[in-house]
């Protein structure tokens, strides 16, 4: 599977659908894929191109630029552990340390059973709960050792599938504009105001 | 381990924007209305936009982003005439130390999108963006319900609570790039790019921004400020702070004190000494350590230390002093940091971030990262600290303050002040790690750049 889903490709055409420019809706659109497969495939980046109107190359050439898709496929939890100064202050390289020991891993690498991926990240802003981390993009604040234990156990047993969605899946709500609702005026030459053209 | 609905300590200042972070249902559309949400919209669809931008002038309202423009003046600056417009909001915050706009989010989406809509209505915008970091995805549900129920009411899209204003509201999101928080990149992100800022002039978003249209980017607290100003009126805010910084800001207050939390303080009124100190707020360094530096304003900013804590949050005194108040996060660094680690932890940052589009920064970010972990690694030379100030100089010429660029934006230039404030603060690590003493040729320009460390040929007048 790579190519979008009949189902995704409703939905790709409604997030298209509200932007003047299609090429607007590359990055949720990749996102649709990465939600979808985990990862981005070549053949969905294909078909993003002739979604938005634009070539593979340029839809590669979006996609390798941020860090959020991977271009292959990553375990099925993506634990991120932030470094970043608050948390450097606060025990977050040796809280990383823990979890590459726990988990028989370096950060950047999965493990054996597909299941987890460790990513040395960036501040996610959570400064002030220090150390913390995501599990595919969840967070977890002022997180112990002890709890990050139980946290991989949990997983592994299946127990927090409620709280946490498989890599790939972001906001589990969308926008949908109601009916009737949509004013449509984005890409209108116009005034937004009837007979004030400032 | 506790999810988002964390309890978040906050002081006694007023609450112009947290004042619905405590309500179980303060991120619905029942639970805003209930507490007075969407009123300033319909105050402000009986005023001419004018007018809305007038108290937003009136207010000086600050941009609560980083830069600190005020936002009023910055609507202004569309060409007249030229449509459609678009407004943009910056809910990318990435920068290390910054943790309130998440908040705002998550806790608060409807005071955000109501703000929007006020804006949006001032500048005359047709469609307005809500730009969320990738990372975030509980801040993207509660933006996509909050506007999910705003349409559904009739506070956005076609004919806005029955005027005769109609304006599009999308949430849109990220993927991981630190540099889409500067606006033209988010710009080229959102017009489905690589996250590359452009080069200024020609395009100041205000006059050729997305699609090449006007556009005005503001902040999420920014756009948060809105309704309360509306409501109360541009003077009852400028009351709020001393003048020069008015109203209120959210500090993310992190690091080495008993209480971090994010404060909502009166500006120009509550000084550092006050975060750090009082119960209410970060309630003693911790442990009773002593403090060593403290980041005033993100990553970017340079550092200050124990004599800058009597200082106001207030912006110009702030720049004056040689840093500045940028995204509101504070870092308190207590007396057992090694600064050397804690330098190449901010280096890297912007090393990892760099967008690669400008040499300086690509490549000296890079040189820095490197010169920082070989150092600390135990194989630096003595040399290395002069190497390190050198580079730094090549990427922001004489390390001034405010900054000299060679570069397109300021990202490059950011990672000059953690090595330029720990050089000239605390030469001494430096030099027990390369094993020898720091010299310098030239003295960084910048008045936050002070030693112990003397230097004693002044910087060329360049």
């Amino acid at each position: 599977m790579s190519r979008l889903t009949a189902d995704n490709e409703k939905i790709a055409h409604e997030i298209i659908g509200r932007y003047p420019r299609k090429r607007s809706a590359m990055i949720p659109l990749l996102h649709l894929a990465q939600e979808q497969d985990g990862y981005v495939a070549n053949d969905a980046m294909a078909q993003i191109a002739e979604l938005v109107g634009s070539t593979p190359a340029e839809v590669l050439g979006t996609c390798s630029f941020y860090e959020m898709f991977k271009r292959e496929p990553v375990g099925k939890y993506l634990i991120n552990v932030c470094t970043n100064i608050s948390c450097q202050l606060m025990g977050g390289e040796e809280l990383l340390h823990h979890v590459e020991h726990r988990l028989g891993i370096h950060h950047g690498a999965t493990t054996a059973d597909g299941m987890f991926t460790i990513e040395d990240v960036e501040c996610i802003a959570a400064c002030t709960e220090a150390p913390c981390l995501q599990v595919n993009y969840r967070y977890f604040h002022k997180i112990t050792n002890d709890e990050v234990d139980t946290l991989i156990d949990e997983i592994r047993a299946g127990k927090r599938t409620d709280d946490i969605p498989p890599h790939g899946t972001l906001a589990k709500v969308r926008q949908h504009v109601p009916a009737g609702h949509w004013a449509g005026r984005g890409g209108e030459g116009l005034p937004v105001i009837p007979g004030q053209a400032n | 381990m506790t999810d988002t609905a964390a309890p978040i300590a906050k002081g006694p200042a007023p609450k112009i924007v947290s004042s619905r972070f405590d309500l179980v249902d303060g991120h619905t559309l029942q639970g805003y209305v209930r507490t007075g949400g969407y009123t300033a919209l319909r105050k402000a669809l009986t005023m001419s936009p004018e007018e809305v931008t007038a108290e937003v002038k009136t207010a000086n309202l600050l941009g609560r982003g980083g830069a600190g423009f005020p936002a009023g003046v910055k609507w202004g600056f569309c060409p007249p005439g030229v449509f459609p417009r678009y407004l943009v909001i910056n809910g990318d915050e990435s920068e290390p130390g910054t943790y309130k706009d998440r908040l705002l989010v998550e806790r608060d989406p409807h005071q955000l999108i109501e703000g929007v809509l006020i804006a949006a209505y001032a500048i005359g915008a047709a469609q307005a963006f809500i730009y969320i970091r990738g990372e975030m995805a509980h801040a993207q549900e509660r933006v996509a319900a909050a506007l999910n129920e705003a349409y559904a009411a009739g506070f956005a899209g076609h004919r806005v609570c029955g005027s005769d204003f109609s304006v599009d509201v999308v949430l849109h999101w990220g993927a991981g790039a630190y540099i889409v928080g500067e606006e033209t990149a988010l710009i080229e992100s959102l017009e489905g790019n690589r996250g590359m800022p452009r080069l200024k002039p020609p395009y100041f978003p205000a006059v050729k921004g997305l699609y090449m249209q006007p556009t005005i980017v503001n902040n999420v607290e920014t756009m948060a400020n809105l309704p309360w100003i509306v409501l109360n009126g541009g003077a009852k805010f400028a009351e709020l702070g001393n003048g020069k910084s008015t109203g209120t800001r959210l500090f993310a207050l992190s690091g080495h004190v008993n209480k971090p939390g994010v404060y909502e303080v009166e500006l120009g009124v509550t000084t550092f000494r006050d975060l750090f100190e009082k119960p209410e707020y970060g309630n003693g360094i911790r442990d009773g350590h002593k403090l060593k530096a403290f980041i005033p304003g993100g990553a970017s900013a340079p550092w200050l230390y124990e004599e800058h804590q009597d200082l106001p949050l207030c912006k110009p005194t702030i720049d004056q002093a040689g840093s500045m108040l940028g995204s509101g996060a504070i870092v308190v660094m207590d007396e057992t940091t090694d600064m050397v680690k804690a330098a190449l932890r901010l280096v890297r940052f912007f090393a990892r971030e760099s967008c690669g589009k400008c040499t300086p920064c690509r490549e000296g970010t890079t040189w820095l990262e490197r010169i920082l972990d070989r150092i600390l690694a135990g194989n630096g030379r003595p040399e290395d600290v002069r190497l390190l100030m050198d580079v730094s100089d090549n990427i922001s010429i004489g390390l001034a303050w405010p900054p000299r660029q060679t570069t397109i934006c300021p990202l490059g230039q950011s990672a000059t002040t953690p090595i330029a404030s720990a050089v000239m603060r605390f030469p001494d690590e430096f030099a027990k790690y390369v094993g020898g003493s720091v010299e310098l040729k030239v003295k960084p320009r910048g008045s936050a750049f002070v030693g112990p460390l003397t230097v004693t040929s002044e910087p060329a007048n360049v």
